[in-house]
């Protein structure tokens, strides 16, 4: 399940409710870093029965204790780091000639040239999405098959530990955060490969970690020209589904050209806002929105999210 | 003739109940276009439009209604701007200054309060204002062993929301940092771009001065206690990044240059300088006009220009351009380009006033510490 931002008003208690989650609840923290073990307010929410994992906790004592993966980690980041940046040279330029060319009005009986064009503009996006996504997963795949973090004793103690955990506990919810330290704690110590098919509840970062792609946003940062970026590949658990929280914060969405190049470009990913009290249930085959959670459309508008 | 004139000088020989109905429930001064009408009312003998705004005269007479007790003046105004000013009232010899009594906007600067008219285009910043999602952070006292200038120095420190002393932060000391919290907002800025993760969590130290115009003026003990008293205080009392590029200084006006100056006097300490409307005069030739308060600035301005080295890596730089500062701003920028360092320089339709500074803060804050926007969604 995916939920909106939980901060003002949670609805995590009536998901978890809804599924009759037995036993203690998981809670990943990890997207809060240093403020990791502060939950209280959501050990409180969920009455008490939450085991947080302490992944942020546990990767800094990996970074202590295993120095060659730490400069492996390191060095990646840096490589990483360089790929963005120059992913974000041409990304500014693909962009900016897709929303030119939905932004020009057809004049009279050209509007199946003009719609030609801005299909390959959107296309020249999403190429280079897949060729960035492509890279960044080659640089991930190399990481992993060369220092094995999986085996490594550094990680495996704690995977055991986890594992451990994971096992008496009849759910996991993944809190939001700083999307990136998120996603490599989790991957760090698999642990969605130490799940039992226990249910899982993610919100903000939580929700974007899960998904097949990272990607980045905001319409209108103070500095630069807020182009979305495709990140790096999520965790993967659930398919066609691209999470923008706080989109209403983030998102010019009364824009219907950002609007319809954000859910051209992902297609067919379904792109949601996820605002408060927002919520989407996957059921194993497919989606179901709750009543006021919006998908994007490639019209320009928002429209109920519903079963897909 | 714009609208509004054409009303008034309509309107009033019409007598004091048509004026009456022309005043009430409008807004004044008239804002119509690029041209902005100052309206008062009262039985004197002059009344004067008072303003900071440089190329244009400092008191510019309004045009008296023949016949009632009404006064007018029409001013060409650029989009976009903010003008803060007074009226000059003359009543038999005597002059006074007073806010406009028509307008309810004002601006508060430690000198007092101004009314203030905005022209199309212009709008407060909604970040400047309160926001009651973002966490605020709090503003402790300390007490600064000042031995440059063998004395003891009051500093606030700003700790932002959830605040962890087991975390380091980055720092900005702020050149007349209670002015800034006071005028410009400083405190609620701060806390709402950080809720915003425009800018990251930090520190910020709030230094005041008994003496700005000589401390700032390029004083030697000055840029030392910010660096020998100062900032060890800071280290050993709060947990900061420990590098120049997680440190910087910001002022205004005489501030700025104290900001400069010491980064110059001290290269590698600061990675960041944040100089708003600064006072950098400098000459070519010959002597300077700004009178004596000037001449230790002239002097640094000169010297700097001269042999600028490497005072931060990153340098934010805005002036108002009704300030007469503005070519002293913009004389510096392609000089300090030059010189092989970072600047971002931005212009505003603004005078030397606080509440153009605190426009700028989102702006300048973001591009010298650029927050976790992108990255954290939670």
């Amino acid at each position: 399940m995916l939920l909106g931002p939980q901060r003002n008003q949670p609805t995590l208690n009536q998901a978890v409710a809804s599924v009759r989650a037995h036993g203690p609840l998981a809670t990943i923290t990890a997207g809060w870093e240093e403020r990791e073990g502060e939950d209280q307010e959501m050990r409180d929410h969920l009455g008490g029965r939450t085991v947080n994992l302490r992944l942020w906790e546990r990767a800094e004592e990996v970074a202590r204790r295993d120095p060659e993966l730490n400069e492996a980690s390191n060095h990646k980041r840096e490589r990483l780091r360089l790929m963005h940046e120059l992913y974000r040279v041409r990304l500014g330029h693909a962009l900016d000639a897709a929303r030119e060319l939905l932004r020009r009005a057809p004049s009279n009986g050209d509007a199946d040239v003009l719609e030609g064009e801005r299909e390959a503009a959107i296309e020249a996006v999403r190429t280079l999405d897949s060729f960035h996504m492509m890279r960044v997963v080659d640089l991930q795949h190399d990481f992993e098959t060369r220092m094995k973090p999986l085996e490594r004793d550094s990680v495996d103690r704690h995977r055991r530990e986890i594992g451990a955990i994971l096992s008496e506990c009849g759910a996991l919810c993944v809190a939001g955060g700083h999307v990136v330290v998120l996603q490599h704690r989790m991957r760090l110590f698999d642990v969605l490969g130490l799940m039992h098919g226990q249910p899982i509840f993610a919100w903000s970062a939580g929700a974007m970690a899960l998904s097949e792609r990272i990607v980045l946003f905001h319409d209108s940062p103070p500095q630069g020209p807020g182009n979305s970026e495709l990140f790096e590949q999520g965790l993967g658990v659930f398919p066609n589904l691209l999470p923008l929280p706080h989109a209403r914060k983030r998102l010019h969405l009364h824009d219907r050209h950002k609007v319809a190049l954000m859910a051209r470009r992902f297609a067919p990913a379904q792109v949601i806002a996820f605002d408060s009290l927002t919520r989407m249930d996957w059921d194993g085959e497919c989606w179901h929105g709750q009543p006021g959670t919006q998908r994007l459309t490639d019209k320009g508008i928002l429209v109920q999210a519903g079963t897909a | 003739m714009n609208g509004i004139v054409h009303e008034i000088e309509t309107l009033a020989r019409m007598g004091p109940r048509a004026i009456n109905a022309l005043l009430e429930g409008r807004k004044f001064p008239v804002v119509e276009g690029r041209t902005v009408t100052f309206v008062f009312r009262g039985h004197v003998d002059e009344v004067r439009l008072r303003h900071w705004i440089h190329g244009l005269p400092q008191a510019q007479p309004f045009h008296h209604v023949q016949g009632t007790d009404l006064w007018f003046l029409a001013v060409d105004v650029p989009d976009g701007s903010r003008l803060e000013y007074k009226l000059e009232v003359v009543v038999g010899g005597e002059h006074r200054l007073i806010q406009d009594p028509l307008n309810d906007n004002v601006a508060l600067d430690p000198y007092g309060v101004n009314s203030v008219v905005y022209t199309a285009g212009y709008m407060v910043p909604e970040w400047s204002l309160p926001d009651p999602d973002a966490r605020p952070g709090e503003i402790v006292e300390q007490e600064i062993d000042a031995r440059a200038f063998g004395d003891k120095r009051p500093c606030q420190v700003y700790l932002p929301a959830r605040f962890r002393p087991s975390r380091s932060y980055p720092l900005l000391i702020v050149h007349d940092g209670a002015d800034y919290v006071r005028y410009a907002s400083l405190k609620t800025v701060l806390d709402n771009l950080i809720h915003r993760l425009e800018i990251p969590s930090m520190i910020v130290a709030l230094i005041p001065s008994q003496d700005r115009l000589n401390e700032y003026a390029d004083d030697k003990r000055h840029a030392k206690f910010l660096v020998e008293d100062l900032l060890p205080h800071l280290q050993k009392s709060f947990p900061l990044v420990d590098k120049p590029s997680a440190r910087g200084l910001m002022g205004a006006s005489f501030g700025a240059v104290a900001s400069l100056a010491a980064a110059w006097r001290h290269q590698g300490v600061f990675g960041n300088l944040l100089l708003q409307s600064g006072s950098f005069a400098f000459t070519d030739i010959g002597k300077h006009d700004r009178g004596p308060v000037f001449d230790p600035v002239v002097r640094f301005v000169n010297a700097f220009r001269k042999q600028p080295g490497h005072p931060a890596d990153h340098l934010f730089v805005s002036c108002g351009v009704y300030e007469s500062l503005i070519y002293y701003n913009r004389s510096l920028v392609p000089f300090l380009q030059k010189s092989g360092l970072d600047v971002r320089y931005v212009e505003s339709n603004d005078g030397h006033n606080w509440e153009n500074w605190r426009d700028r803060l989102r702006e300048g804050l973001s591009w010298l510490y650029p927050g976790p926007l992108w990255m954290v969604y939670e």
